[in-house]
C-alpha cells in the first residue's frame, strides 16, 4: 500500500485485467467462453477431480516404464502365481525405511501349487532409482534407471504375479498405455465421421439428409458387440500387435459415430436457418466453409462433452474384445489381454490377485464419466 | 384403426432395416480372405489327402462358393436359385456350417429359444428394479436412498459385465448355493419341457439376468428419475399437493404416467446394448446361448453359421425396438403415426 501525494492509497499488486473475470460473483456474463466454463466447471468437484486424476493419468503415460519396476514381459520363472507382497516400513517396532519380507517358493505336491513363504526374519530394503531392464521413454528414447526395484535376491510384486511369474503392477501399468489410448483413438475416429456425416445430412438435408439418417437408424439399431467381433475375427492374425491395435480402435470408432452424428444433424438443423448463416452464404462462402467456420464451433464443446461420455464404452469395448481373445494379442498388453488369464473361477478363487486389472478399469472409467457429465453441466454457462 | 397402420409401417421399416442389415452382414462374413472351404482345400493338398479335397470341392459347389460375390449374397438369402432351386435364409435353409459338419439349424437349435429367454428375462428385471428405484429416487431426491442407488449404478455402469458375472457367479454359488454355469442342469438337456426342467432353468437364469441387466437398469433409473425431477417441478405437482392429495397417489396420478413414456421408449435404446451384453456373458458364463457358437463361428471362419447368429441376434434387436416404438405410440397419444415427412 503505497500513498500517493495527495494523500489517496494505491494498491501495490500489478494490475491484472483479467483478474475480474475469474470471480464467481461477478454478474455480468460477457467474459470469453471458455471463462464461464471453465468458472462453472470448478463448481462441480468430482467432475474436477477425475479430470485432474485422467490428466496425471496420460502424462504419465511415456514414462510409464520409469515408475514400473519390470518391464511387461520379464519373467520370474521362481515366481509362478506369486501373491501380492507388501511394502513395510517398521521392522519389529524400528524404522528401517520401506522394505519387503523376501519370499520363497515351494511346490506343494498334494495341490500342485506353489506356496510361498514370506521370510520375516531379513527384510530388504527397496532400491530407488536404481538401474533395471531397458524401456524406452515415449518408446524412443532409451532408459534403465527405474523409479523403485526389487532388492538383491528378492521380488517386488505389488500386485502379485501372474501364470508366467510376470509382475502385475508393472503389465497393469504398460497396459494403461494401450487400454487408454485405444479410446482415444477410437473416439477420434468416430468424431470424425460423426461430424462429417452429422453435418452433411443437417447441412444438405433433403436425400442427402435421408439416406445419411437411415444408415444412422441401422447402425444404432445393431447389437455393437458381435460386430466387433466379426470385425476384429476379420483381422488377420499375422499382424503385428501396433498393427492390430491400431485396426482394432479404428473397429471401435467405425461403429461408433452414429449417435454423435445425430446429434451434430440435429444442431445443423436448426442452426442453418440463422441470419448469420444466410449473410455467409449470400456473400459466397462456399459450404465447406460455412460449416467448418461459422456452424461448427457453435456447438464444439458439447461435442467434446459427449465425446467424453463415449470413451468409457470403448475402453470397456477392448477389454472385452481382448478378453475374448479377438481383440489386443499378447505379447501386446492391455487390461483386457491381462484379463484373459482371470477368464475362469478357478482362477478367480485361488488366485484372487489376477483380477485386479479390473480395479483400474472401473476407475477409468468411473472417473471418464464424472469428467464428461461436469463438463456437459457446465457448457451451458449462462444457464443458472 | 390407425395404430394397426402404423404397426404396419412399422413392420415395413424392420423388414426394410433387416435386408440392408443382411448386406452388411454378409459383407463381414466375407471380409477375411479366403473362406473356410478354401483354406480347407489348401491345407489337405499340403498334405496330400485327395479324398478329403474332393469332398471340399463338392462342398464348394453345393454352397455356390465358386461364383462372384454378389450371386453368393442372392443365393445365401435366397432371393436367386442355387444349386438347389431357391434355397436361403427367406425359405428357412440356414447354410451349412462347415466346422460342425452339419446343417446351422441343426447346431442352434435350442439356443435361439434360450437366447431370446435371457433376453426376456433381462428385460423384466430391468422394468421390475429402474421403476420403482427410480421413482423412489425422484421423490426423495437427494438422501441417501437416491445417492446410494446413484452409487450403485454408477458401479453398474462401469464395471466389465463380463467380471461383474464371473464374481457374481462365484459368491451366489458360495453364499447361496446358487448353480455354476449353464442354463438348467446338464439332466435336463435334450429332454422335453417339465415342470422341473423349468425349475432348474429358472434358477440358473438368476445371475445371468442380473449381470445382463444390470448396467441398462442403472441407465434406465438415472433417465426415469431426471424425468421425474422434470415434472416434480411443474405447478400442478404444486397444485395437487395444495390441494392435500397424498404424496403417493399425487405421484402415481400425475407425475409418473408423464415419465413413463420415456420409460418405454428408451427400451429400444437399450436393448442392443444389452443383446450384446448377453452375448458376451453366455461366453463367459457357458450358457448355451447362441453367444458361444458366435464366438467359436468367428473364430474358426464358419461364415454360414456366424452369419445365421448375428442376422437372428439383429433380428432380435430390430423387433424388440418395433415393439417399444409400438408401445409408445398406444401408450401416447401425442405422437404422430405417420413417418415423418422428409
Amino acid at each position: 500500500m503505497t500513498q500517493l501525494p495527495d494523500g489517496r492509497f494505491v494498491d501495490d499488486a500489478p494490475y491484472d485485467p483479467d483478474a475480474a473475470l475469474q470471480e464467481l460473483e461477478r454478474k455480468d456474463l460477457d467474459a470469453p467462453n471458455w471463462v464461464l466454463i471453465w468458472r462453472k466447471f470448478k463448481t462441480h468437484r468430482l467432475g474436477l477431480i477425475s479430470g485432474a486424476f485422467l490428466l496425471i493419468c496420460y502424462l504419465l503415460l511415456p514414462v510409464i516404464g520409469f515408475i514400473a519396476p519390470y518391464v511387461p514381459n520379464q519373467r520370474l520363472s521362481e515366481h509362478l502365481y506369486a501373491p501380492p507382497q507388501s511394502i513395510n516400513l517398521f521392522h519389529e517396532g524400528e524404522f528401517i525405511g520401506p522394505f519387503i519380507y523376501p519370499m520363497t517358493s515351494k511346490a506343494d505336491l498334494e495341490t500342485f501349487q506353489w506356496v510361498f513363504k514370506p521370510d520375516l526374519d531379513t527384510p530388504r530394503k527397496l532400491d530407488f532409482f536404481c538401474e533395471g531392464k531397458t524401456y524406452h521413454i515415449a518408446g524412443l528414447i532409451a532408459s534403465d534407471t527405474h523409479l523403485f526395484c526389487a532388492p538383491k535376491g528378492a521380488t517386488v510384486f505389488l500386485w502379485g504375479s501372474d501364470r508366467l511369474g510376470r509382475d502385475i503392477f508393472s503389465r497393469i501399468l504398460y497396459g494403461a498405455q494401450l487400454s487408454l489410448t485405444v479410446g482415444l483413438i477410437g473416439i477420434s475416429v468416430s468424431f470424425v465421421l460423426g461430424i462429417f456425416f452429422g453435418s452433411v445430412a443437417g447441412y444438405f438435408g433433403g436425400r442427402i439428409d435421408w439416406g445419411i439418417n437411415r444408415v444412422i437408424e441401422v447402425l444404432r439399431s445393431l447389437p455393437e458387440l458381435p460386430l466387433w467381433l466379426a470385425l476384429s475375427a476379420a483381422v488377420p492374425s499375422n499382424w503385428s500387435p501396433v498393427a492390430v491395435f491400431f485396426i482394432i480402435s479404428i473397429i471401435l470408432g467405425i461403429l461408433d459415430w452414429p449417435g454423435l452424428a445425430r446429434s451434430v444433424r440435429a444442431k445443423f438443423l436448426s442452426l442453418r436457418e440463422e441470419e448469420y448463416v444466410r449473410a455467409a452464404e449470400m456473400m459466397g462462402a462456399s459450404s465447406g466453409r460455412v460449416i467448418r467456420k461459422h456452424l461448427i464451433p457453435n456447438f464444439m464443446s458439447h461435442l467434446i462433452a459427449s465425446a467424453t461420455l463415449s470413451i468409457p464404452a470403448m475402453i470397456l469395448g477392448e477389454t472385452a474384445l481382448s478378453f475374448l481373445g479377438l481383440g489386443l494379442r499378447a505379447p501386446a498388453v492391455s487390461w483386457g489381454v491381462m484379463l484373459n488369464d482371470a477368464q475362469n473361477l478357478a482362477s478367480i478363487e485361488i488366485y484372487p490377485w489376477t483380477a485386479i486389472p479390473m480395479l483400474p478399469i472401473i476407475i477409468v472409467v468411473l472417473a471418464f464419466n464424472f469428467f464428461g457429465d461436469g463438463l456437459r453441466d457446465s457448457l451451458d454457462p449462462y444457464q443458472q | 384403426m390407425p395404430i394397426l397402420r402404423y404397426a404396419l409401417y412399422r413392420f415395413g421399416t424392420m423388414l426394410l432395416t433387416l435386408w440392408v442389415v443382411s448386406i452388411l452382414v454378409f459383407a463381414i462374413i466375407n471380409l477375411p480372405p479366403g473362406d473356410y472351404l478354401s483354406n480347407q482345400i489348401a491345407e489337405l493338398r499340403a498334405s496330400g489327402q485327395s479324398a478329403g479335397v474332393a469332398k471340399a470341392e463338392f462342398l464348394r459347389g453345393e454352397y455356390a462358393l465358386d461364383k462372384p460375390l454378389w450371386q453368393q449374397y442372392f443365393i445365401w438369402v435366397g432371393f436367386l436359385p442355387g444349386p438347389h432351386g431357391f434355397s436361403g435364409l427367406l425359405q428357412g435353409n440356414f447354410g451349412w456350417s462347415f466346422e460342425f459338419d452339419s446343417p446351422v439349424a441343426e447346431i442352434v437349435g435350442d439356443s435361439l429359444w434360450l437366447t431370446v429367454l435371457v433376453n426376456l428375462a433381462a428385460v423384466v428385471f430391468v422394468y421390475v428394479v429402474a421403476l420403482p428405484l427410480g421413482v423412489l429416487a425422484a421423490a426423495r431426491a437427494r438422501s441417501w436412498v437416491d445417492y446410494t442407488s446413484a452409487f450403485v449404478g454408477y458401479l453398474g455402469l462401469a464395471t466389465p459385465n463380463f467380471l461383474l458375472a464371473l464374481i457374481l457367479f462365484y459368491y451366489g454359488h458360495r453364499w447361496f448355493d446358487l448353480p455354476i454355469g449353464g442354463l438348467m442342469d446338464p439332466t435336463f438337456e435334450g429332454l422335453p419341457m417339465s415342470w422341473e426342467k423349468v425349475k432348474s432353468i429358472l434358477i440358473h437364469l438368476i445371475v445371468p439376468t442380473f449381470v445382463i441387466g444390470t448396467s441398462g437398469a442403472s441407465a434406465m433409473m438415472q433417465r426415469l428419475r431426471a424425468n421425474m425431477l422434470d415434472e416434480l417441478g411443474k405447478p400442478y405437482v404444486e397444485t395437487a399437493v395444495a390441494k392435500g392429495m397424498s404424496p403417493t397417489r399425487m405421484l402415481a396420478k400425475y407425475p409418473l404416467r408423464v415419465a413413463f413414456n420415456p420409460f418405454v421408449a428408451d427400451i429400444g435404446n437399450l436393448l442392443p446394448a444389452m443383446i450384446s451384453g448377453s452375448v458376451l456373458v453366455s461366453v463367459v458364463l457357458g450358457l448355451q446361448t447362441i453367444g458361444p457358437t458366435l464366438l467359436t463361428a468367428l473364430k474358426t471362419q464358419d461364415m454360414f453359421l456366424s452369419g445365421f447368429v448375428l442376422m437372428f441376434v439383429a433380428l432380435l434387436t430390430l423387433i424388440g425396438t418395433m415393439i417399444s416404438d409400438v408401445l409408445l405410440v398406444l401408450l401416447d397419444p401425442r405422437i404422430r403415426y405417420e413417418g415423418r415427412k422428409a
